[in-house]
C-alpha cells in the first residue's frame, strides 16, 4: 500500500514541485521548543520527559555526564531519531516531528557532529561549496556554476574559520582542530538560524580551544547556538545560559554560577570531578 | 555550461585525442593498407576492437556508480544485456522472411514454438528509431524502479551489491525460459542486416567499430561532465559520508537514483553496440559472473578516474582474447592472478600508476618560474 502511495506521490520524486519552505516564525517566542519528549531504545529511556526552550539569538551550553542523552536530543531535533512522545517545534510554525532530515536541514538547522565528518576526498573549498545554502535539487546542482557571489561567501567563511590558506587542499589532510572549524564553516555556509554543535573542543589544544570559543561567541546573536560540551573550562568561557541534562531530562538550568552551585548538579556531574580532585 | 566543461580539462582532451587517433589509425590501416601487407588490419580485428570499445563504455558506466557514488553494482551486466536484447530484437525483425521457416513476421524460434503472432512487447522493434530508444529506456526504466526501491529504503554497501547480483541472476533465469519470448537459452542470433548494411560486410564492421568509439567518447564526456559538476561532488560526498551529505540538505537517494539510471542507460547502449558485433545475445550475458568481471576491469584499471575503467576493460579483454586462444582453461586463473597482483602492488590500478608517473614528471615545473626558465 505505502509503495502504491509513494508511486502516486510523483511530485515528491521530481522535487521542483515541492513548495519552498516558509521562513521560521519567532515573533511569538522561542526558536526551538521541546515539550515532554521521551525516547526509549529497547525499553531504556535515553530521553525522559525532556523540556527545553531556546530563544532566538541565544548561545546555550548543554552539559551532562556520559549517556545523559545529549547527542540523542540533537538526533531528535534534526530528525534522525523520532521520539515516542512529545512535541518539537522550530519557531511557532514548524513542527519538526512531521519533517525528515533534509527538510529540517533546509529550514535552517545546522548540526556539527561529535566526530568531525568532513568530505576528505574533496578540498576545503569544495566542502564549503557543497554546504552552501543553495537549490539542492538534482538539476540545479548539476548545472550549478561558480559565481563571484558564491566565491565571496566561501572566502568570507574561509577567513572566519582561519582556513584560507588551506582552501585548495583536500580536507583529509587537515588536523583534528582544523576539521572541526571546517565543519563549523560548513554550517555557516548554510546561513542557519540554529546551530547545534556537539563537543566542539574534544581533543583540541588550548590555543585551538580559544579560537573555537571566539568563533562560537562571534556567531551568537546572528544565529542561535546550542553547544554540547564536557570541558568545563570551555563552557565557562563561552556560556551565558547552561542546561544540565541527566538521565534524559533537565536537572538544572541557569547561568554557570547558579548551575555549578546547585547541589544536585554537584552530586551527579561536577561531583565526579570534585571526588577526583579530592582523591 | 556543465556539459562543455570537460573540454576545458587537459585530461579529457588527452583521452579524446588518444581515442580519436586510435580510431583513425585503425580505419586507415584497414581501408588504405592493402590486404596481405603486414600493417593491414583485417575485418576480424576491427570487429574485435569494436567489441573492446563497447566493453570500455560498459566499464565507464560501472565506474560512474562505483567510483564516484560508492555503489558497488554487481548487476550491471543486466543493463548491458537488456540493451543488447533490445538491439537483438531489432536485428531479428530485420531478418524478415529470410529465416529457416520463411515466416514473414515471426522469428524462427517463435515458429518453432508454434506461436502464431508476435507477443505485444515485440511490437515496434522493426523500426530502428524505436528499438534504439528502447536500448536506453528499458535499462533506464529497470534502474529507475530498482534504484527507487533500493535507495529509498537506504539499502547500500554489501546488501546493495548482493541484491544487484540477485537482480541479474533472476533475469538470467527468466530469459532462459522459452515462454518469455526471447529465444530461451539460444537467445537471439543469425542476424543479417543493421540499417540496411550486411552485418558480415567490412563496411558494417568498420561502422560499428567507429560507432562504438563515438559512443565511448560521448559517454565518457557525459560522465566527466557529471563528475566534474557540483552534482559529482555531491556524489563523492555521498560515497564518503552519506549521513553527512543528507544533513547538508541533499536528498541523497535522488542523486543516487539519477546517477544510477544514467549509468544503466550507458550500459544498455554498450550492450546494443556489442550485440551486432558478436552476432548473438543470449542469457549468459546476465550471468552474475560477468557482472563481477566488469567490476574487476574497473578495479584493475583504477577506480574513480573513468579513463582507468577504459584501460582496464581493454587490457583485460585483450588478455582474455590472447589467453583463450592459447590456454582457454587457464583464463579464470589468469584473471584472478591479475586481480591479486594489481590489488597488492597497484592499489589504485593502472591509472594510479599513470597519475603517479605524470606527477613525478611535472614536479619540476610546479616549483615555479625558475624550473620553466631552465627547460625553455
Ligand atoms: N540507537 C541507539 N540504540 C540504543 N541505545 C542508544 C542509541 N542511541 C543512544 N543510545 C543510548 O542512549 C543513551 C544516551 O546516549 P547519548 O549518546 O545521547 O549520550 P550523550 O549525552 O551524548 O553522551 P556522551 O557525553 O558520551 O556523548 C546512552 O545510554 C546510549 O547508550
Ligand atoms: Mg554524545
Amino acid at each position: 500500500m505505502s509503495f502504491l502511495r509513494s508511486l502516486a506521490d510523483r511530485e515528491r520524486v521530481f522535487d521542483f514541485l515541492v513548495p519552498a519552505a516558509s521562513p521560521v516564525d519567532v515573533r511569538h517566542g522561542p526558536i526551538l521548543y521541546l515539550e515532554d519528549v521521551t525516547v526509549s531504545f529497547d525499553g531504556f529511556k535515553a530521553i525522559d520527559n525532556l523540556n527545553l526552550t531556546i530563544d532566538d539569538g541565544e548561545l546555550r551550553c548543554i552539559i551532562g555526564p556520559n549517556g545523559a542523552g545529549k547527542t540523542t536530543m540533537m538526533d531528535i531535533i534534526t530528525g534522525k531519531t523520532r521520539p515516542d512522545t512529545g512535541q518539537v517545534w522550530f519557531g511557532s510554525r514548524h513542527n519538526l516531528l512531521t519533517m525528515n532530515e533534509p527538510e529540517i536541514a533546509s529550514l535552517g538547522i545546522g548540526r556539527k557532529f561529535q566526530k568531525p565528518t568532513v568530505f576528505e576526498a574533496l578540498t576545503v573549498f569544495e566542502n564549503l561549496e557543497l554546504a552552501m545554502a543553495a537549490d539542492k535539487r538534482i538539476l540545479p546542482t548539476l548545472t550549478a556554476g561558480m559565481s563571484g557571489e558564491i566565491r565571496d561567501r566561501i572566502d568570507e567563511v574561509l577567513l572566519t574559520t582561519g582556513l584560507a590558506e588551506l582552501s585548495r587542499r583536500p580536507a583529509g589532510i587537515l588536523s583534528h582542530g582544523q576539521k572541526q572549524w571546517l565543519e563549523i564553516g560548513m554550517l555557516l555556509m548554510q546561513r542557519p538560524r540554529l546551530l547545534l554543535v556537539d563537543e566542539p573542543v574534544a581533543g583540541m589544544t588550548e590555543q585551538e580551544m580559544e579560537r573555537t570559543a571566539e568563533l562560537l561567541t562571534g556567531l551568537a546573536g546572528k544565529q542561535s547556538v546550542v553547544v554540547v560540551e564536557h570541558d568545563m573550562g570551555f563552557v565557562r568561557s563561552i556560556a551565558r545560559q547552561v542546561t544540565v541534562l541527566h538521565q534524559g531530562s533537565v536537572l538544572a538550568e541557569g547561568n554557570m554560577d547558579q548551575v555549578s552551585s546547585d547541589p544536585r548538579v554537584i552530586e551527579v556531574y561536577l561531583g565526579a570531578d570534585a571526588d577526583e580532585e579530592v582523591a | 555550461m556543465w556539459l562543455t566543461r570537460p573540454f576545458n580539462e587537459r585530461a579529457t582532451l588527452t583521452f579524446l585525442g588518444v581515442l580519436l587517433a586510435a580510431m583513425i589509425l585503425v580505419t586507415l590501416l584497414h581501408v588504405a593498407v592493402p590486404q596481405g601487407h603486414p600493417l593491414h588490419v583485417n575485418a576480424y580485428t576491427v570487429n574485435l576492437f569494436g567489441k573492446y570499445l563497447s566493453y570500455a563504455l560498459l566499464a565507464v558506466a560501472v565506474d560512474l556508480v562505483w567510483g564516484y557514488l560508492g555503489i558497488l553494482s554487481l548487476g550491471h551486466g543486466a543493463f548491458f544485456a537488456l540493451g543488447g536484447y533490445a538491439m537483438g530484437m531489432y536485428l531479428m525483425r530485420q531478418i524478415g522472411d529470410r529465416g529457416v521457416y520463411g515466416h514473414p513476421e515471426l522469428p524462427d524460434f517463435m515458429v518453432f514454438l508454434n506461436w502464431d503472432s508476435l507477443p505485444w512487447y515485440w511490437a515496434g522493434f522493426d523500426m530502428a528509431w524505436f528499438a534504439f530508444l528502447m536500448v536506453l529506456l528499458v535499462p533506464g526504466a529497470l534502474a529507475l524502479v530498482f534504484g527507487f526501491l533500493a535507495f529509498r529504503s537506504r539499502v547500500t554497501g554489501v546488501y546493495l551489491s548482493i541484491i544487484t547480483q540477485a537482480l541479474t541472476f533472476a533475469l538470467m533465469l527468466a530469459f532462459f525460459r522459452n515462454e518469455m519470448g526471447f529465444g530461451g537459452s539460444d537467445g537471439l542470433t543469425d542476424f543479417r542486416e543493421i540499417l540496411g548494411f550486411n552485418l558480415r560486410s567490412n563496411e558494417a564492421r568498420l561502422g560499428l567499430f567507429l560507432a562504438s568509439g563515438v559512443a565511448l567518447a560521448v559517454g565518457y564526456v557525459l560522465c566527466r561532465a557529471i563528475v566534474g559538476s557540483k552534482l559529482g561532488r555531491v556524489c563523492v560526498a555521498t560515497r564518503d559520508a552519506e549521513a553527512r551529505t543528507r544533513f547538508l540538505g541533499y536528498r541523497v537517494e535522488r542523486f543516487q537514483l539519477f546517477v544510477f539510471v544514467v549509468s544503466a542507460m550507458l550500459a544498455g547502449l554498450a550492450g546494443a553496440l556489442y550485440v551486432p558485433q558478436v552476432g548473438i545475445i543470449n542469457p549468459s550475458e546476465f550471468s552474475p559472473l560477468f557482472s563481477i568481471e566488469i567490476v574487476l576491469w574497473v578495479a584493475l584499471g583504477g577506480r574513480a578516474t573513468l579513463y582507468g575503467a577504459v584501460i582496464g576493460a581493454i587490457l583485460v579483454n585483450y588478455a582474455k582474447t590472447v589467453f583463450t586462444g592459447v590456454m582457454p582453461d587457464a583464463w579464470l586463473f589468469a584473471l584472478g592472478a591479475m586481480f591479486v597482483l594489481v590489488t597488492v602492488f597497484l592499489p589504485k590500478g593502472v591509472a594510479g600508476l599513470l597519475a603517479y608517473r605524470i606527477k613525478r614528471r611535472r614536479r619540476p615545473d610546479d616549483d615555479g618560474a625558475t624550473g620553466k626558465e631552465v627547460s625553455a
